[in-house]
Formats: C-alpha cells, structure tokens, sequence
C-alpha cells in the first residue's frame, strides 16, 4: 500500500491532537466550575497544567514539521499537515484561556460580586461541545457537521453580549466592585474567543477537503 | 515559417533533399551492380554445368575420361579437412580469447599480443601454407637420418613418411604416430587452423566483448568466483557469436587452396582417406585441375558443376551459421 | 543519534580512503552503520559515493587501478585484511545496481545462480519462492517463473534484481541509486520494499533523490567536496545524523545549502 508508512504517522500525530484536544475541553471545564466554586487549589494546579498543554503543543508540531521536511507532503497531504499544525496552535490558546480563567478565579478569590454564573456555565458548555464536535469532523474530513458548527456560535456571542450587559449594569449600579467585575468581563470573553477559534477550526477542515477558506465567523465579534 | 530576412538559416531545402534522392540512386546502383555480377555468375555456371551433375559427380573419383570423372575424393577431403581444422582451431582459438579478454591485464604486452593477432589475420595464406610446409609437413627435418636429433636420440627412421619416424603411442596398434606428418591430412587441417585462428579469436573476442558489463558485476557481486562469472554468465551469452565467427571462418577456410597446394594435396586421389595419416584433395584443387585440363569437358563443364557443387556447401555453412545466430540470440 | 549508535553495529568505517591512480576519489571517512537500519548516503556527483559502497563488498577489487587505504569492519571483522577472501564478503553483503541488470535467463535462474555458485545445498524452489516474496514480486511473476528475466518491465526487473540479490541470504542489502532508472510507481514500490526488508536485513543506499533519501531512510550520511583542497575534488564525510535532523535542523551549514538546493 503506497506511502503506508506516511500515512501511519500521520494518524499518530492525529491522535495527539486528539488527546490535546481533549485535554483542552477537560481543562476548560474544570476551570469553569472552579470559578463557578471559587475552588481556588484547584485553579492553581489548572494554571500549572497548562505547561504541559504548552510542552504537547511543541512536539506535535515538531513532529509535523519533521513530517513535511522528510515526506514532501504534496495537495491534500499538505493541506492537512498545514492545517493541523494551525490546529494546534488554536488549540493552545484555547488552553491560554482556561488558564486565563483559572488565574481570575485566583485573583477574586472569594469576594462576592453579583455574577451570571448559570450563563458563564452554558458558554463553556456549548464552547467544549462545539470544540469536540469540531475536531470530530476536522479528523473525519466531515464538511457537513463542520459548516452546521459556527451556528452554536451564534448562540454563545448571544450569551456573551447578555452577560456583558449584565456585568457592565452591575459595574454602573455599583462602583465599588468595578475591579473585580472587570475580572468577570476577562472571563467571559475568553469563553467566547474560545468559541470563535472552534469556529476556525472548522474553516480549515472545509479547507483540508476543497483548498478554499471559507469565512464562517457569523455576526460581528465587536462590543457594539 | 519564420519569415525573418535577418536569419542566418539559408534553408535551402530544395537542393538538399535533391542531393539525397541522388545519393540514394548512386547507393542503389552500387548494390545493383554487385548483384547483378553475382547473378551472371551463377547462370552461367548454371547452363555450362547443369546437365553434368550427375550422380557420378559424387560417386566416382578423379578419371582422364570425363563421362566418368567425379569429385568424390575432394568432397570428402574437404569435410575430413574442416571437421578437423574446426576441431583443432575450437578450443584453442576460444581459450585465447578468453584469456586476453577476461584474465590477462591491460598492460603493454597484452597490446602487443592483440596487435599481433590482429596482423596475422591479415598474411597471405600462402604465407601459411609454407609455414605449415616447414613446421608440420617437414617438421625442419628433424626426424630425418642425418638431422642431430635422431643421432642424439638414436631414433629409428626410415618407416615413416619421408623415410621418417612411425612408432605407436604406448605400443597400442592402432594408435600410430608419424613424424613429420608430411602430406597427411592431419598437416593440412594443422595448416588451416594456423591460418584460421587469427580470425576465430579476434570474433570471439568481440563476442565476449560484448557481454555488457554489467552481467560481470552483477554475477561478482552475487559471491561468484572468476571462472563461475565467466563459464556460467560471460560465456553462454557470447557463445553464439563465437559459433558464427567459427563457422564463418571455416566457410572460409573450405575454399583456400594455396597453402594446401603447398602442404602437397594431390589432385588425383583415386581413394578415400582411412586415417589421417592418409594423403588426400579438396575441392578448389579438384576444380583448379579440372580447369587446367585441355578438353573442355573438363575445363568447362566439369569444372562448372564443381563450383555449383562447392558453392552450395559453402552456402549451407553460411545457412547454419546465420540459423544459429538468429536462434541463440540473446534480444536485450 | 547516540541511541542509535548504541545499537549493534554491523558495518563500520575507519579512515577509509580510495583512490583511482593518482587521483583520490574520497578521503578519512569514519562512520558506523547500525543493524536493521536503512542508511542513505547522499550529495553531489563525483563525491565517492558510489565508490564508497563498493568498499562494503570488495567490489572494488575489480577496478585495477583503484587503490583502498584504512579499515571496513563487517561484524567487527576487518574485510580489507589480506586473509578475506572477497567472494566470502559479497555473499554476505548483497548489491543491487543502478540500472537493473537480470541475466539473460529465465527468472528462477536469475535467482537460482546465486544460490548455486554458493554450493547452496537447500531445496531451491522454496529457495526461490521466499526471495520472490520478500521482493514483492511472486504474485505478478507466479505463474511462469521460466519467462526470461528481460521480459519484465523496469520496475519488475529491480525487484528481480534485488530478490536475485537476497537468495543469497545476506546480512546487509547495498543499493546503488536502485531507483534512478526507474519511474515515480516503481521508485515507490521500492522504497516500500525497503522499508519491509529493514527488519531482517541492513540496507545502505546510495541516492541522487533527496526526497527519496528523507521518506525512506533513518540515517543519511551527507557526503560532499572537501572545501580545504577544492580543486582536488576529493570527497569526505560532511554529517551523519538521524534523517529526521539531517533534514529538519542540520548542523553543518553545507549540508543545509545542499538539501536546500542552494548547492554550488
């Protein structure tokens, strides 16, 4: 079976990125119910976790890179091997951001400020199963379930502008927790750039089968 | 078409392709003319000598009468001839090759020795004729009554030919030596091998030389030993060039009659040869005879008939020769 | 790369240098070739490249001129010693050519005359059916294995050649650009090939195809003009490391200008 041995290392590094992936989505849910607890030992150990994320994310992409210089990876081969490595690199900021999280659960420690917890809950849920969905299809080369992901992003920038508002409020009601709420804005924008490089995720899948980008980032991400 | 004034090509297409059609009428013309003299050849000795081959043509020996004149002897000195010159001239004319081109080093004498070899292709037959006279027919007269030799061995001379020596190998009867070997058959065909080893090595070297070398290496590199990449690769594949070469210098051979006029083939042997110590005539001498003689019986017909005759051996030598290269040949 | 070198070496160099005559065609080249490996050697032409394979098989021998100064150790055995017999070594150390080179004979004949010049005492048809199949070429020439070696296309005569090659049941398989006469299925074919005898053989290719040199092997030696004495055109050792680093971050700055293209 022609180029075999290629085509085995390249499942092998998909499986990685796989294994990076997931400990991405457990990363972020973790970090989500920490700060929806206040658990701070918790978030302080998420926060050294991410060293490993970032150590993962280097030998994939050496791995890749190996890969293309050894192999010439022509059309497709290339594509994928491109797209991955940029895979990757979403993927950790998208673990920058749990750490980012788990680092504003530190810093409010256990001062009490009005917070939208069930809506910050929801984002990161609907997030992580938009990024499972995603790399699922991405793997599979599966167009269909790729292009249907991006409207699960319509419904988090929904819920980040309603959180957003409701945040701002509370800073304009109360004047004092305006620090510490600004801490809450971090976080839920983390959640929802987490959601907008799902979405890139699955521009580079429709990439990988058909050499077109397609721009699937819906509304405009701008505070308006 | 470029039609740009300024090139350099003055195509001249016209004149060019004249001057081919004409070359190729001038080379026709030359091949035309070859044939045709062949064909002229042929019919006229087709009409003078056609009615006279006649069984008696093959039947009977040499006779003064032409009606009962036949050429039996000569066909069958000829075949004993080159049976035994191809014999002779086989292996040593092969072994030769072999050596200069597989084992012996390129160096100076190497050259020295092809070069030879490639000038004694070239020597007048006659030239061998008296070699073989000296060597093999005469033996320099060492085994005759006076020569130093027999007085320092204390030879027994005088039964032999040339009142020379006749022993028998290890006492066995019927293995019966002579020195010289005088007129014998056995000196005849030495003579014709001496004339056609030359010839017979220069084509087999050509043949093992066209073995690609690469079949060398890739035999060597397989863990085989000088003589196994030789004898199992080199030769198979050169060997039907080797044939052909043999053959070919053997129908060449058939037709000399110099050098054996020299060695003393007689032309009228009225009986066939027993051994090769016998005496004996081949078919250009017979014709040469036939032709000398006044009647014209002999000089035309006869003789006619006998070149037909000799021209068809010589063409089923050719035959065989090109049947055995067009089978054996290796298509890379 | 240490790793690798821990390994059993099979083939090792100690400041071999040949020369044509008076003209050095590679000089003081060191190096250790690891069992179950495939080393590709690579760089520009006239570098001594295919010569120094030729050393690993004393097929050297059969150029007069040429002249072998330092060691080869096979098995820790030293092969330039006066008491090797060569024919000994190219038993063990099989060659394949740069252009396929079948005898004119049937296949199993090709196949056979190694094994026979050898004394091989076995049973020769199994003896044929194994090498076939370990070059991958038994199923398409089964059927009549009496055809002439000639009648099979490029590819097929490579694989021939190279199944000709391990009949003699070699420890280590030398392959002078094996694929360069051949096209791009054919050159994969073989490459896949290699990759399959890896684990009972030692491979060592000669190639001018870079890219072939980075799929298929897991060593590269990088063999190019030594820069002291130009005009000389003698070749050494530049690098020798793992492929993968050879050509993703080699150390020496010649050989990136080579495998960048930038040679010259």
């Amino acid at each position: 079976m022609p180029r075999e041995f290629f085509e085995r290392k390249i499942k092998q590094i998909q499986d990685e990125i796989l294994l990076l992936g997931s400990m991405i989505e457990q990363a972020t849910l973790d970090a989500t119910a920490a700060f929806k607890n206040r658990d701070i030992p918790t978030s302080k150990t998420l926060v050294e976790e991410d060293q490993m994320i970032n150590d993962k994310r280097f030998a994939i992409e050496n791995a890749i890179l190996i890969q293309m210089a050894t192999q010439q990876p022509l059309a497709h081969d290339l594509r994928l091997l491109a797209s991955m490595l940029i895979v990757t690199n979403e993927l950790e900021r998208m673990g920058d951001y749990a750490k980012g999280i788990a680092n504003n659960t530190i810093r409010l420690a256990d001062r009490e400020i009005p917070t939208p917890v069930r809506d910050i809950e929801k984002m990161a849920e609907i997030g992580v199963g938009m990024l499972h969905k995603a790399l699922s299809a991405f793997f599979k080369e599966d167009i269909k379930v790729a292009v249907s992901i991006p409207k699960e992003d319509d419904e988090i920038d929904a819920l980040f502008n309603k959180c957003y508002q409701s945040i701002v409020n509370n800073m304009i009601a109360n004047s004092k927790i305006i620090d510490d709420s600004s801490l809450l804005l971090w976080i839920v924008h983390d959640l929802e750039r987490f959601a907008d490089r799902v979405v890139n995720i699955c521009e580079r899948t429709v990439f990988i089968k058909s050499g077109e980008m397609l721009e699937m980032s819906s509304n405009d991400d701008e505070i308006e | 078409m470029n039609n740009n004034l300024q090139s350099d090509f003055r195509e001249n297409l016209k004149s060019r392709h004249k001057i081919t059609r004409w070359f190729y009428i001038v080379l026709l013309a030359c091949l035309l003319v070859g044939l045709l003299m062949l064909t002229a050849l042929i019919v006229d000795l087709a009409v003078e000598g056609r009615e006279w081959i006649r069984p008696e043509l093959f039947l009977n020996y040499h006779s003064r009468k032409p009606e009962q004149a036949g050429m039996k002897s000569a066909i069958i000195g000829s075949l004993i001839v080159m049976s035994l010159t191809g014999l002779f001239s086989f292996p040593l004319g092969i072994g030769a090759a072999i050596y200069l081109e597989e084992y012996a080093r390129k160096n100076w004498l190497t050259n020295f020795i092809n070069i030879n070899i490639n000038n004694l292709a070239g020597v007048p037959s006659i030239v061998y004729g008296m070699l073989g006279l000296a060597v093999f027919g005469r033996m320099f007269g060492l085994f005759s009554t006076d020569s130093w030799l027999v007085k320092l061995l204390n030879l027994k001379v005088g039964e032999g030919a040339l009142n020379g020596l006749q022993f028998n190998l290890f006492g066995i009867p019927w293995l019966e030596i002579q020195l010289p070997f005088h007129k014998s058959l056995l000196a005849g065909a030495l003579t014709m091998t001496l004339l056609i080893l030359p010839v017979v090595i220069i084509t087999s070297r050509e043949a093992i030389r066209s073995v690609p070398n690469t079949i060398r290496e890739a035999a060597f590199g397989l863990g085989a030993t000088k003589w196994q990449v030789v004898s199992k690769q080199v030769m198979p594949i050169a060997f039907p060039g080797i044939i052909t070469g043999i053959i070919l210098s053997l129908s060449r051979a058939i037709g000399e009659t110099a050098p054996l006029i020299i060695m003393g083939a007689f032309t009228y042997v009225p009986f066939l040869p027993k051994s090769i110590w016998d005496q004996f005539t081949v078919m250009p001498i017979q014709i040469y005879n036939w032709i000398t003689l006044p009647q014209t019986e002999f000089r035309v017909n006869l003789a006619a008939a006998g070149i037909l005759v000799f021209l068809t051996i010589l063409l089923s030598f050719n035959a065989v020769a090109v049947f055995l290269r067009k089978k054996f040949e290796i298509k890379w | 790369m240490k790793e690798e070198l821990d390994n059993s070496i099979i083939i090792s160099t100690k400041n071999l240098s040949v020369s044509y005559g008076s003209q050095e065609a590679f000089h003081g080249i060191t190096f250790d070739i690891p069992r179950n490996r495939i080393v590709a050697i690579i760089g520009p032409s006239g570098c001594g490249k295919s010569t120094l394979i030729r050393c690993f098989n004393r097929m050297n021998d059969l150029v007069p001129s040429a002249k072998v100064a330092g060691d080869v150790f096979y098995n820790g055995q030293n092969i330039n010693g006066s008491n090797v017999d060569a024919v000994q070594v190219r038993r063990q150390i099989g060659m394949v050519f740069q252009k396929p080179n079948p005898f004119p004979k049937s296949i199993y004949e090709n196949i056979s005359f190694g094994a026979k010049v050898n004394n091989y005492q076995g049973n020769m048809d199994e003896l044929v059916e194994k090498s076939l199949k370990q070059a991958a070429l038994w199923d398409e020439v089964k059927d009549d294995l009496t055809k002439s070696g000639l009648a099979l296309s490029g590819g097929q005569q490579q694989r021939l050649c190279i199944a000709r090659a391990l009949a003699t049941e070699p420890e280590v398989i030398l392959m002078d650009e094996p694929a360069s006469a051949l096209d791009p299925i054919a050159t994969l074919k073989i490459e896949e090939l290699m990759q399959e005898l890896k684990e009972q053989y030692t491979i060592i290719i000669v190639t001018h195809n870079m890219q072939q040199a980075s799929r298929a092997s897991d060593l590269t030696a990088f063999i190019s003009l030594d820069r002291t004495r130009i005009e000389e055109r003698v070749g050494v050792l530049v690098e020798y490391d793992l492929t993968e680093n050879i050509f993703f971050k080699p150390a020496e700055k010649e050989t990136e200008d080579y495998i960048s293209g930038r040679f010259g």
